[in-house]
């Protein structure tokens, strides 16, 4: 089975994140970039069906340059071999250029089974998944906390609001998960060591006829208008529970009037 | 006054309070026209939809619509985009209704804004980003614009509309049943109000120690008329269901008060709840991160001071 697996590098959610003050994308360059965390949970899948069905698994991300530090991370965790999509052209892309450019980084590399964490940390519009189920036409399994792989047949149980559905569909197929499905293993040095010898393939957007006008900054469908630091929370008040811990939480929610 | 399209979120065929909010924002846009997907439209939820300002119900009532995932309802809403030239889509920001504004995106070459907290003129959306440090103002600059607005982002108020009933006829193409929905496990409901509609609630986590003690959560909330939620740590334990964690990967919630009890407070918990407008913790841990972002909080065993709060609200009443 050719599995794809998406991995995008986020900035890391514990240091401060900020939008450039000149066009209002994110300054990627400012702060740390890690693996999105639920990314690693779509790694581990795509390594487990791997193990259970053979194949080959490709990390396909779209970043700048210092992408390469997420995709060597999946590519220690165990994945095979890696494609970089990486062009000045896609900076500021949003979601529907994004999806735009990955499909056809995708259509290029061919797949059985595409997988995706479910949400970015920084962007968090979690449609990812969707959008490129609909641009190639593909069955669309997300939300995903089991996969099960039988011949060409694939099912999962995607979480909803009320407990979960049983969803079945035919191979090819876009898959993602949730931080429930598996635990993500950490890199073993042999991995790291062997990560580094793994062939990792940088695509620019005209390598994956990605048309120039349908991605960057100026294609957008959408853009921020403006923004502002949001106003600090003004400090609470801690106090010790003395015995009368319950009762002065409750004068509180009455000052308050939400008793 | 072009029409806006409101997408329906409805369980066993009662309309949720979200599109009752959806409605209300539509209405200070446009005219707002509600698209029910599925079967199941009952005479009460036509009504419901009228009373909060529905001029039109565009119904697909085949069961197609919801028996396969997420693909038939953005075939739907991109086919009433094209008949109706509506000024613009409004969806629940859940993450199906995410799902569905993204399809639709792709499918009518739209700009999509998630997760907006507000909708003004020109459909300039409010967005809080990067764990709410962030306040952003946007906007769609082609097609239609797709807008997935989070509960509780407005009030609901009702302002009678015609509610006139449209059927739609739908072919959906063989993509859209691509992914079938074979079975449907639905895990307990309760009485209690629903997470994400909630105006109140009260969520437990590690420090909770065990399932049976969440009825110490339970009976704050039942008191207060809460809904409850769960950190990851207790949904991971089995202590609580999974569609009841609050997080990054869980429900995000923006209640007027949300508890938090034995919860330290990690950036994925937060992500989930740190848009509501009170926040009262309680956990016997002072240094606990959750009390950087607490109005009110108690350092104590949440065994002692979550009973007395019940009954010290249960006084109250
Ligand atoms: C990809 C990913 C996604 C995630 N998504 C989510 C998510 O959606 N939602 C989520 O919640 N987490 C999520 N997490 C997990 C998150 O990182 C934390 O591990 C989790 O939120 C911790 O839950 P907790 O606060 O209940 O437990 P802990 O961090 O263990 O905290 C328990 C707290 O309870 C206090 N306590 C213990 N006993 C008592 C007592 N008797 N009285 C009072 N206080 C007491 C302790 O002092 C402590 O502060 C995610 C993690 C990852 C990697
Ligand atoms: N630039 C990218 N490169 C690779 N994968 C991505 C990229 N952006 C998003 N993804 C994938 O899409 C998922 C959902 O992201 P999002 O829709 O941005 O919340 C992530 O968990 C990744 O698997």
């Amino acid at each position: 089975m050719n599995i794809v697996v998406c991995v995008k590098q986020v900035p890391d959610t514990a240091t401060e994140r900020k939008l450039r003050s000149d066009d209002k994308t994110l300054d990627r360059d400012a702060v740390d970039g890690v693996v999105n965390e639920l990314d690693e949970y779509a790694v581990e899948e795509a390594l487990k069906l791997k193990e259970a069905h053979g194949g080959e698994v490709t990390v396909l991300s779209m970043g700048p340059g210092k992408a390469t530090e997420t995709i060597r991370k999946a590519l220690a965790m165990g994945a095979d071999k890696a494609v970089h999509l990486s062009d000045d052209a896609l900076h500021g892309s949003d979601a529907l250029s994004t999806s735009y450019a990955m499909a056809q980084a995708l259509k290029k590399i061919g797949f059985d089974l595409v997988i995706l964490g479910s949400e970015s940390t920084d962007a968090r519009t979690g449609v990812l998944a969707a959008m490129l189920a609909e641009r190639l036409g593909t069955p669309q399994l997300t939300l995903a906390n089991k996969v099960e792989v039988d011949g060409s047949s694939i099912a999962i149980q995607r979480l909803t609001d009320y407990g979960f559905d049983r969803v079945e569909a035919t191979l090819p197929a876009v898959v993602s998960v949730v931080e429930k499905i598996n635990e993500p293993r950490y890199p073993s040095f042999k991995g790291i060591m062997a990560a580094k010898k793994k062939p990792v393939e940088t695509l620019g957007i005209a390598d994956a006829e990605i048309a120039a006008d349908q991605v960057g900054l100026d294609a957008a469908w959408s853009e921020v208008v403006d923004f502002a630091a949001a106003p600090p929370r003004a400090a609470g008040t801690i106090v010790k529970d003395e015995g009368d811990g319950g009762v002065k939480a409750a004068e509180f929610l009455a000052s308050k009037k939400f008793i | 006054m072009s029409e806006i399209l409101v997408l329906v979120e409805q369980l066993d065929g009662e309309v949720k309070k979200v599109t009752l909010e959806l409605l209300t924002l539509a209405r200070g846009l446009g005219t707002p026209a509600a698209v029910w997907a599925g079967p199941g439209l009952t005479d009460g939820a036509k009504a419901k939809l009228a009373e909060y300002g529905a001029e039109k119900i565009y119904v697909a009532s085949s069961a197609d619509v919801v028996d396969h995932v997420v693909a038939p309802k953005a075939e739907l809403l991109a086919q009433l985009v094209a008949d109706k030239s509506p000024a613009a889509v409004l969806v629940a920001a859940t993450a199906e209704g995410k799902e569905v504004a993204g399809r639709l995106a792709v499918k009518t070459d739209s700009g999509v804004i998630t997760d907006a907290v507000g909708l003004g003129e020109g459909f300039v959306a409010d967005q809080s980003i990067f764990g709410g440090g962030v306040n952003v103002r946007s906007r769609v600059r082609k097609g239609t614009p797709i807008v997935a607005v989070r509960p509780n982002s407005t009030a609901p108020e009702p302002a009678a509309g015609a509610g006139a009933e449209e059927e739609v006829s739908l072919t959906l193409s063989e993509a859209a049943r691509a992914a079938r929905i074979v079975e449907r496990v639905k895990q307990e409901k309760g009485a209690r109000p629903e997470l994400t509609e909630a105006a109140i609630v009260v969520s437990g986590g590690r420090g909770v120690g065990s399932a049976e003690n969440f009825s110490v959560i339970e009976g704050l909330a039942d008191a207060l008329g809460a809904a409850v939620g769960a950190s990851r740590a207790a949904t991971d334990a089995g202590w609580y269901p999974h569609q009841f964690q609050v997080g990054q990967t869980g429900k995000t919630v923006s209640p007027q008060l949300y508890i938090a009890a034995g919860i330290s407070g990690a950036i994925q918990h937060r992500a989930g709840m740190q848009t509501a407008k009170t926040i009262v913790a309680i956990n016997k841990d002072p240094e606990a991160p959750i009390f950087e972002l607490a109005d009110y909080g108690v350092v104590g065993d949440l065994h002692q001071v979550v009973p007395q709060l019940t009954e010290e609200v249960a006084k109250r009443k």
